[in-house]
């Protein structure tokens, strides 16, 4: 154990292992290219879904049910199928990332939406809001504790799986992880572990924080 | 993409047996997750410090990649059923954990402040006042940790097992689509009839909810 810790470091510091197009840092760039541009298609879907159940309260069934959906589906199998139907490209990559990552998102959307107080939103129409405006200046402001843990969990859970991209012959951090496995060099299998991990709690720190910036004068 | 259904009921008898295993695996995990969690979630629960720490390390767990685990766990036990259990085991636990620290935050202060003044014992009052009570929420995160691993166990298909999985890895090798999507039917379904079972055994034990109707979503 200890003997593997200690080559775990020396693989993660080594200079050349950080540099050329299978350097950490080049795999890092992918990995962060497929977490985030799948969480902002998944967010571009899941985010106005939401917010139309939530304000409307029309669809909850749906909702709700979406998300046992979406935990339920095996991302390994979707992956292989969308590659089988699609060919050789990222488009199965990105299908399994975004579904993985849209129930969490429209779940706690809706979620923060239907939390909202009724009698605020009464209180706001009664001031002569109309249906967009109680939504966007009462209904979100109020929901985004909510809406951003969605948003993290999604981010955490996309960052972890987009591993498999490397399944299907493309890069990110995932590449270490089968490469190792193929080669059975457990060394790497555990930087490119390691490394997930950082770069998913990393991203998930930055976004609470950025979380504490934006809405400081709401505590959640 | 055609479904080859003479395939499926060629296989009907592997695909049977294949789906036991696969919930066999789930369902150990759910069950050591549970007797491991449990104690833990009381320890957080009760000593304040301590509960930082454990919610945090199972965050941290939550972002390795499963594949990652599984391969880890290769050299402690091996190409086995034990590795893929422990693997989904340590994925519950992070559910598991948060959900029953959050339900026994959700006890009344008075309920158990009751309890003890009619002189009830620590141990009585935690296992006849609070796990009671809190159990609609502990339930809630048993029904997410089983379908979660219901639809992990197909990742241990990359170390030889995994249920359902090898029908992907099966598909995959030779370009085959039948058994992917047979897989992925299975996996839902099972989640399904497994999610179905766990809401009636929750009716069952919690009597006391049931003049007040909520809605049934699991918490993420």
């Amino acid at each position: 154990m200890f003997e593997l810790l200690k080559n775990l470091g020396s693989w993660l510091v080594a200079g050349e292992q950080w540099t050329g197009s299978d350097g950490i840092g080049h795999r890092l760039a992918e990995h962060l290219q497929y977490s985030l541009l799948a969480t902002v298609i998944a967010a571009a879907i899941a985010l106005p879904v939401g917010l139309l159940i939530g304000h409307t309260g029309r669809g909850a069934f749906v909702a709700i049910n979406l998300a046992s959906f979406g935990r339920a589906l095996p991302t390994v199998g979707l992956v292989v199928l969308v590659f089988l139907a699609s060919g050789l490209s990222m488009t199965p990559v990105y299908v399994a990332l975004v579904a993985l990552a849209v129930p969490s998102i429209v779940t706690n959307t809706y979620a923060g939406m239907s939390a909202v107080d009724p009698e605020v939103k009464d209180a706001a129409r009664g001031q002569g809001m109309r249906g967009h405006q109680v939504l966007l200046r009462v209904e979100v402001p109020l929901a985004m504790p909510l809406i951003m843990t969605g948003l993290r969990l999604a981010l955490i859970q996309v960052v972890a799986t987009a591993t498999i991209a490397a399944y299907v012959s493309f890069g990110g951090l995932g590449r270490y992880v089968f490469d190792g496995l193929a080669q059975r060099d457990l060394v790497q299998v555990l930087g490119g572990a390691v490394l997930v991990a950082v770069v998913a709690v990393a991203l998930d720190l930055a976004l609470s924080g950025l979380q504490r910036v934006l809405f400081r004068h709401r505590a959640a | 993409m055609t479904i080859d259904w003479s395939w499926i009921s060629d296989h009907a008898g592997d695909l049977a047996s294949l789906t036991l295993n696969h919930l066999q695996a789930a369902l150990t995990a759910v069950f050591f997750g549970l007797l491991l969690s449990l104690p833990l979630a009381v320890l957080a629960h009760r000593v304040r410090p301590l509960r930082g720490v454990l919610l945090g390390v199972s965050n941290v767990l939550f972002t390795i990649p499963s594949i990652a685990v599984f391969v880890l766990l290769l050299p402690i036990s091996g190409l086995t059923r034990t590795t893929t259990v422990i693997g989904l085991t340590i994925y519950t636990i992070v559910v598991l954990l948060r959900n029953t620290v959050e339900g026994l935050d959700s006890v009344p202060t008075r309920a158990r402040e009751a309890a003890v003044a009619m002189g009830t014992r620590p141990l009585r009052t935690l296992l006849t006042v609070e796990l009671p009570l809190a159990l609609p929420v502990i339930m809630a995160g048993v029904r997410i940790a089983t379908v979660m691993s219901i639809s992990l166990v197909s990742v241990a298909t990359y170390i030889g097992d995994g249920g359902l999985g090898q029908l992907f890895t099966d598909g995959f090798q030779r370009n085959f689509p039948t058994p992917v999507v047979a897989g992925i039917v299975l996996t839902l379904l099972l989640a399904l009839v497994a999610d179905a079972l766990l809401v009636t055994v929750q009716y069952v034990l919690t009597p006391w909810t049931r003049k007040q109707r909520h809605s049934a979503g699991g918490r993420a």
